[in-house]
């Protein structure tokens, strides 16, 4: 028996290809999407563990430091550092930033690190160029995705900072490149006011009796200068010493610290089930509508191309060709067009997730998924189809 | 008469009630094997009726109808795979040819046998020897599309054949042809209808062909009346 689908397919692949590139284009659409929310889950996972904690210490009550703000004194790190099984503890900030730099226009996220010593937690963990920060201050290591150079003067706030090195696959939880600066340098700019703001200050403060005192000397100049400097930081970062569990090092700080304290896990699953929930759901959405409309491309196009052959199907129901076999046909043409839309939306996908400005990752098992999922949907799609071959008469072959 | 045709009495009504037509009203006809017997008769008289009851295609309401020695319908049909009868007892020649334009001249022909379950290679060898006695062979790898109208009624009549049944039914298979392509159509018919024993009904408005018939039925108000034809030679 020879394959009538095939044959069929070959008499008219002009139609069949150009019809299955649309679709393909629709399905690399559609596979894109699911890149994308694999990216952002994939970022979020990579911000964790490019940090080298174990324990998030942040603000009680708070989801800090990346889905809410948290404000801890910039001491407190000393306190955790004495607690069993605590190896290294390392404030951190960090503060999302416009940067403008030549014809470069870039959000940044800027992270604020304790760079006196090397390999602590928060610190970019390996550098595709350069050098590491050594100075206290006005020195950055840049996310390549950022497009500085070497020795590129990146202005954040009031502050120039010259880039010494650069790192990879360092993003926020939104996929801004990250771009690390030294702990002071980064708290005054999160504390940075204008002139204008400070003169202001200064005037209120002033002009308040209760700070302005002549009978304490020297009160006016120790609130003044109390209002100008930053003693927090958003997080602890902690890493925890071999043979300890994360858990058990966290619970005395909650304990004894009265902060808030995150594992892995917990970071983990606040990143992805808080902070990109409402993306997720919103991709989700786009998924169902984009697999709707595919099958409603494959039903239509399979059911045209059915109805345009009521004829042949009538001669061939007359002759005696079985139902199962004119079912079969038409299932087979409907995989046939699935299977070419298939290779050709990976082949798009993947050449055109590159350039996409965020992360896309492209999972082999979603692939195999949504293989199966447009199998399942052409099959369907051929229902209407099927239904009306079977409804076909053979009487028609004859004619009046 | 062992093969051949049988019909006697056959009613065939459409609808029911007050928009009921009675199409047929009682037909009697025998066909011989190796005869080709022709079916005139006005428009709406019942013509397509007739060869669609024969051809398994509709239900008749009653009488009884036996192809090839056996009796398909008796008030009710006696086969169950009317498909199968079909395809191994019945070949139908239209007045268009309807090819699968999707396939190639040959495959048009040899699919029947595939779908009976022969090798492509066996079906495809005896599609190529009738399409030689209908002279299209040299045409067997190409698409119908391709061919001239003749050709195509040709490879349509080499596909009612191919699988030797005992029962054509053709529905104004010259209609479309010019006199002298007519005449050879219906003398590829009559050579069949000796050569394989079958018997032939063929229905036609065509009076260029009408001189070749030796028998003739009229229908007329869904009743049959046989008219002796002048069987003339081609
Ligand atoms: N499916 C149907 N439903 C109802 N009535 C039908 C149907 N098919 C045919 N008829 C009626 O049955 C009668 C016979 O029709 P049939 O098609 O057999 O005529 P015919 O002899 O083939 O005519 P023509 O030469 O015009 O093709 C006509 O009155 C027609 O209107
Ligand atoms: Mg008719």
């Amino acid at each position: 028996m020879i394959s009538l689908a095939g044959r069929d397919i070959a008499h008219s692949w002009g139609k069949f290809v150009f019809t299955g590139i649309g679709l393909g284009l629709l399905i690399g659409v559609t596979m894109t999407m699911a890149g994308v929310y694999r990216g952002m889950v994939d970022d979020a996972k990579v911000l964790l563990d490019n940090s080298g904690a174990d324990l998030w210490v942040v603000q009680q009550g708070t989801l800090g430091p990346y889905a809410e703000a948290s404000s801890i004194y910039d001491d407190e790190y000393r306190g955790i550092l004495g607690m069993a099984g605590v190896d290294a503890a390392a404030n951190v900030t960090y503060l999302t930033s416009q940067i403008s730099q030549g014809d470069l226009d870039v959000r940044v996220m800027v992270a604020g690190i304790v760079t006196t010593e090397q390999g602590l937690p928060g610190q970019p963990r390996f550098l595709v160029a350069g050098r590491h920060i050594t100075r206290g201050h006005y020195e950055a290591v840049a996310d390549v995705k950022a497009g500085f150079q070497i020795g590129d003067r990146v202005k954040i706030r009031r502050n120039q900072y010259t880039v010494v090195g650069l790192t990879k696959r360092m993003v926020s939880s939104s996929g801004d490149p990250m771009l690390f600066i030294p702990l002071k340098d980064a708290q005054e700019a999160q504390f940075l006011k204008d002139n204008d703001a400070i003169l202001n200050q200064r005037r209120r403060t002033a002009a308040n009796p209760a700070f302005n005192n002549p009978a304490v000397p020297g009160l006016l100049d120790a609130v003044l200068a109390s209002q100008s400097v930053n003693p927090f930081v958003n997080a602890v970062l902690v890493r925890v010493k071999p043979g300890f569990t994360p858990e058990q090092v966290a619970e005395p700080i909650r304990k004894w610290k009265r902060l808030q304290v995150y594992t892995r896990a917990q970071m983990e699953s606040i990143l992805i089930e808080k902070l990109i929930k409402t993306a997720a759901r919103q991709i989700a959405m786009f998924l169902v509508i984009l697999a709707i409309v595919s099958a409603a491309i494959v039903a239509f196009i399979i059911y045209t191309l059915t109805i345009g052959k009521i004829r042949e199907i009538a001669v061939l129901k007359l002759i005696g060709t079985k139902n199962r076999t004119i079912a079969a046909m038409i299932i087979q043409q409907a995989i046939g067009l699935g299977l070419i839309g298939f290779v050709i939306g990976k082949i798009a996908a993947t050449f055109w997730a590159p350039v996409f400005p965020k992360y896309i990752l492209l999972e082999p098992s979603d692939a195999v998924i949504g293989f199966v999922l447009i199998m399942v949907i052409c099959v369907l799609a051929s229902l209407i189809a099927i239904r009306a071959a079977l409804k076909v008469d053979p009487a028609e072959a004859i004619g009046g | 008469m062992a093969r051949g045709i049988i019909i006697e009495d056959l009613h065939k009504q459409y609808g029911v009630g007050d928009t009921a037509v009675e199409a047929l009203k009682g037909v009697n006809m025998q066909v011989g094997p190796g005869e080709v017997v022709g079916l005139v008769g006005p428009s709406g008289s019942g013509k397509s009726t007739l060869l669609k009851c024969l051809g398994a295609v509709i239900e008749p309401t009653s009488g009884r109808m036996i192809l090839g020695g056996e009796t398909i319908y008796d008030q009710k049909w006696n086969i169950k795979d009317l498909g199968a009868l079909r395809r191994d007892s019945i070949g139908f020649v239209f007045q268009a040819p309807y090819l699968i334009p999707f396939l190639d001249v040959i495959d048009n022909v040899a699919l029947i046998l595939m779908l009976a379950g022969h090798s492509n290679d066996a079906s495809r060898k005896r599609a190529m020897d009738l399409l030689e006695a209908l002279d299209v062979a040299h045409r067997a790898k190409a698409m119908p599309s391709q061919l001239s109208g003749g050709e195509q009624q040709r490879v349509a009549i080499a596909r009612a054949l191919v699988s030797h049944p005992p029962v054509i039914l053709a529905d104004e298979p010259t209609a479309p042809l010019d006199s002298e392509r007519a005449l050879a159509v219906m003398k590829i018919l009559n050579e069949m209808a000796k050569e394989y024993e079958t018997a032939i009904i063929v229905v036609t408005h065509d009076e260029k062909i009408m001189p070749t018939f030796k028998r003739i039925y009229h229908i007329r108000d869904g009743k049959t009346i046989e008219e002796a034809g002048e069987g003339r030679a081609i």
